[in-house]
């Protein structure tokens, strides 16, 4: 881990939907999937994003373009720098890797591509709002996909496709991220179906490393216990699907948020 | 083997051992306190709360270096108001926790003290010394005496709790800022707030890391510095003192008590050794004491004084 950012040259940059361009660069750090990176661009701020590709020597992010950061980030080019320290938090358990379902949701599918390519007999579920907002359809040729408006697969949301898989096949784990409302519902039916399942959290960030309490859900860091936390876990997190904190450090309801 | 007693008795404040959990560190949610005292601190303190909610700096907003950290986190908190709510049925927490409040003038103290007064809380911290947020502490000119007394008195009017009084390591006068806290009705000195402040440059970007482009100095750079600030202020007042700076180790929290201080704040550590830092602590400490005859960690307070 590097404590301190360290500027990276940008080699690469993909398009991989119209909001969503993925940055490439050399690293030599090593990462486990679900792990994050903080990213600064001098004076102007520092976010987290998980690495959405683990190569040899280089490492990628996919950001989607929400507001003043991650638009400064999309108007960065190849062979332009960012800061980057981390790696951060606890990833994915990857003991049970065969015979599972991945369930992601919008930019969620970002913190599960890494998950996907180290798994065995994986059945790979993506939702997003309409077609072309869809990731990652080349690198993984036989995802499931579903959309909002019905534009590409089934029309409903990534719930209701992973709904009815559990039907009519039996999984041995389930990893999911997405917007947090989403994976309370995959959760749900994970508890159903007996079935295990980890899910990657998202909370406001500042230090990363578990010294100031801005990303706290219930007593537990998710820049450091988590991102990822297990059903065991979330049955103590009385927060999860209910409760963030802002920037001030004001717990309020997830209602409305963007979570 | 003989019981090792590290339980010590702070303004009436009953602690069962000296650590504390130093303010602005996971401070943030009832929660957290709740896990740092169960992870074995003797009381915990809260995210400093000022009168209206701050967003704080922008990130980086807090970076380790090789002997310490830097900070300029820039005093964001929900409000009082919000954090009346945060910190209501405090009983969870099952350690004693004590509330941190800033103030850019003598009212919002005040204020924000009046506004969690029917809470239960065990003190109040007011930290007059924070040394990288404009409008608060060191840059509204509240480490003189004269402010140092002003505020005091002020909170020392309205409450019947401890009232705690945290200095910082910049001023040279500490000693009559201890003072002037103590004749305004303090009943113990938080020594130190952290330093500085300092920087860190990225030198490829070449530019200042921390947005604010300064922060305080914690940690290990900072443990020579409170300690002589603690052993100075033993001498000059009466009342006890929380040595707070660089303390990571049984060792280190025992040089602190010896310097003078009944009970020992852990901030920067928490980095270094985990959450769990506040029971390796305890245990390093018990074993020292152990090792070297020592029963009861009230007798070596300013042990290391001629
Ligand atoms: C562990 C983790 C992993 C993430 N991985 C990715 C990823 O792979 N790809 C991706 O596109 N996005 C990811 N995000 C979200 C990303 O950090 C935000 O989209 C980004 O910070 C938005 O900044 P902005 O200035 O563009 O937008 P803003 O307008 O400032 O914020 C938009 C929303 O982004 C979130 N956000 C803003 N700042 C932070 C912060 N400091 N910490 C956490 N959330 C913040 C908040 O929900 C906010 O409402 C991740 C977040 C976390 C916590
Ligand atoms: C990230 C961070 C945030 C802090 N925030 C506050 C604060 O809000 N109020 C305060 O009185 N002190 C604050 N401090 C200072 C600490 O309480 C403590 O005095 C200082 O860090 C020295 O102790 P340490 O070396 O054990 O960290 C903060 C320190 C750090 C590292
Ligand atoms: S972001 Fe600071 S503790 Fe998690």
């Amino acid at each position: 881990m590097i404590e301190q950012p360290m500027m990276v040259k940008i080699c690469d940059i993909w398009g991989e939907s119209p909001g969503v361009k993925t940055f490439f660069f050399e690293s030599q750090l090593r990462f486990d999937p679900g792990q994050f990176v903080m990213v600064w661009i001098p004076l102007l701020d520092e976010k987290p994003f998980t690495i959405s590709y683990i190569q040899d020597g280089c490492i990628g992010i996919s950001v989607l373009k929400r507001g003043v950061f991650t638009t400064a980030l999309h108007n960065k080019k190849t062979g332009d720098t960012i800061g980057i320290r981390g790696p951060y938090g606890r990833g994915f358990d990857l003991k049970t890797n065969s015979d599972v379902c991945v369930v992601g949701g919008g930019i969620g599918m970002a913190s599960l591509t890494t998950v996907v390519e180290r798994l065995k007999r994986v059945t790979v579920i993506q939702g997003a709002r309409t077609l072309t907002e869809l990731l990652y359809q080349k690198r993984f040729k036989d995802m499931h996909v579903c959309t909002d408006d019905g534009s590409a697969g089934l029309k409903g949301t990534a719930v209701d496709l992973f709904a009815n898989f559990l039907v009519k096949q039996q999984f041995r784990k389930v990893y999911t991220c997405g917007p947090e409302r989403m994976m309370v519902r995959v959760v749900e039916l994970c508890k159903k179906y007996a079935v295990e399942c980890e899910v990657s959290l998202e909370r406001y960030m500042k230090c990363g490393f578990g010294v100031c309490g801005q990303c706290d859900c219930s007593g537990k860091l998710v820049c450091k216990d988590g991102p990822v936390f297990d059903l065991q876990e979330l049955d103590m997190m009385g927060d999860f699907g209910k409760m963030i904190i802002r920037k001030t450090g004001e717990r309020v309801p997830l209602n409305g948020s963007v979570h | 083997m003989s019981r090792i007693d590290l339980s010590v008795n702070l303004c009436n404040i009953q602690l069962t051992n000296p650590t504390i959990l130093a303010s602005g560190i996971l401070g943030t949610t009832k929660a957290l306190l709740k896990r740092v005292g169960e992870n074995g601190a003797g009381a915990v303190t809260i995210k400093s709360i000022s009168r209206e909610p701050r967003e704080g700096h922008k990130n980086p907003t807090v970076i380790a270096f090789e002997a310490g950290m830097l900070n300029a986190v820039g005093y964001s908190n929900p409000g009082v108001e919000a954090a009346a709510r945060e910190f209501a049925n405090l009983e969870d927490v099952r350690k004693p926790v004590i509330a941190s409040v800033v103030g850019t003038q003598k009212d919002d103290f005040v204020r924000v003290v009046e506004g969690l007064s029917a809470l239960k809380f065990s003190a109040i911290e007011i930290p007059l010394s924070c040394p990288h947020t404009p409008g608060f502490g060191l840059l509204a000119g509240q480490g003189t005496p004269q402010a140092t007394f002003e505020i005091t008195s002020a909170i020392r009017r309205i409450t019947r709790l401890p009232v705690f009084v945290k200095v910082s390591p910049n001023i040279p006068e500490i000693c009559s800022i201890a003072k002037a806290a103590e004749d305004a009705g303090a009943d113990a000195i938080t020594a130190v707030n952290s330093m500085g402040p300092g920087m860190c440059i990225n030198i490829e970007a070449r530019k200042p890391i921390l947005s604010f482009k300064v922060g305080g100095v914690t940690g290990d750079a900072l443990r020579p510095i409170a300690l002589r600030c603690v052993y100075d202020i033993y001498k000059a007042v009466k009342i006890p003192i929380i040595g707070v700076g660089g303390i990571s180790t049984g060792r280190h929290a025992l040089e602190m008590i010896m310097a003078g201080a009944s009970a020992v704040g852990i901030g920067t550590g928490v980095y270094y050794r985990g959450i769990d830092i506040f029971q390796k602590v305890c245990e390093e400490m018990s074993q020292w004491m152990q090792e070297n005859g020592v029963n009861n960690i009230k007798s070596i307070i300013g042990a290391a004084h001629d």
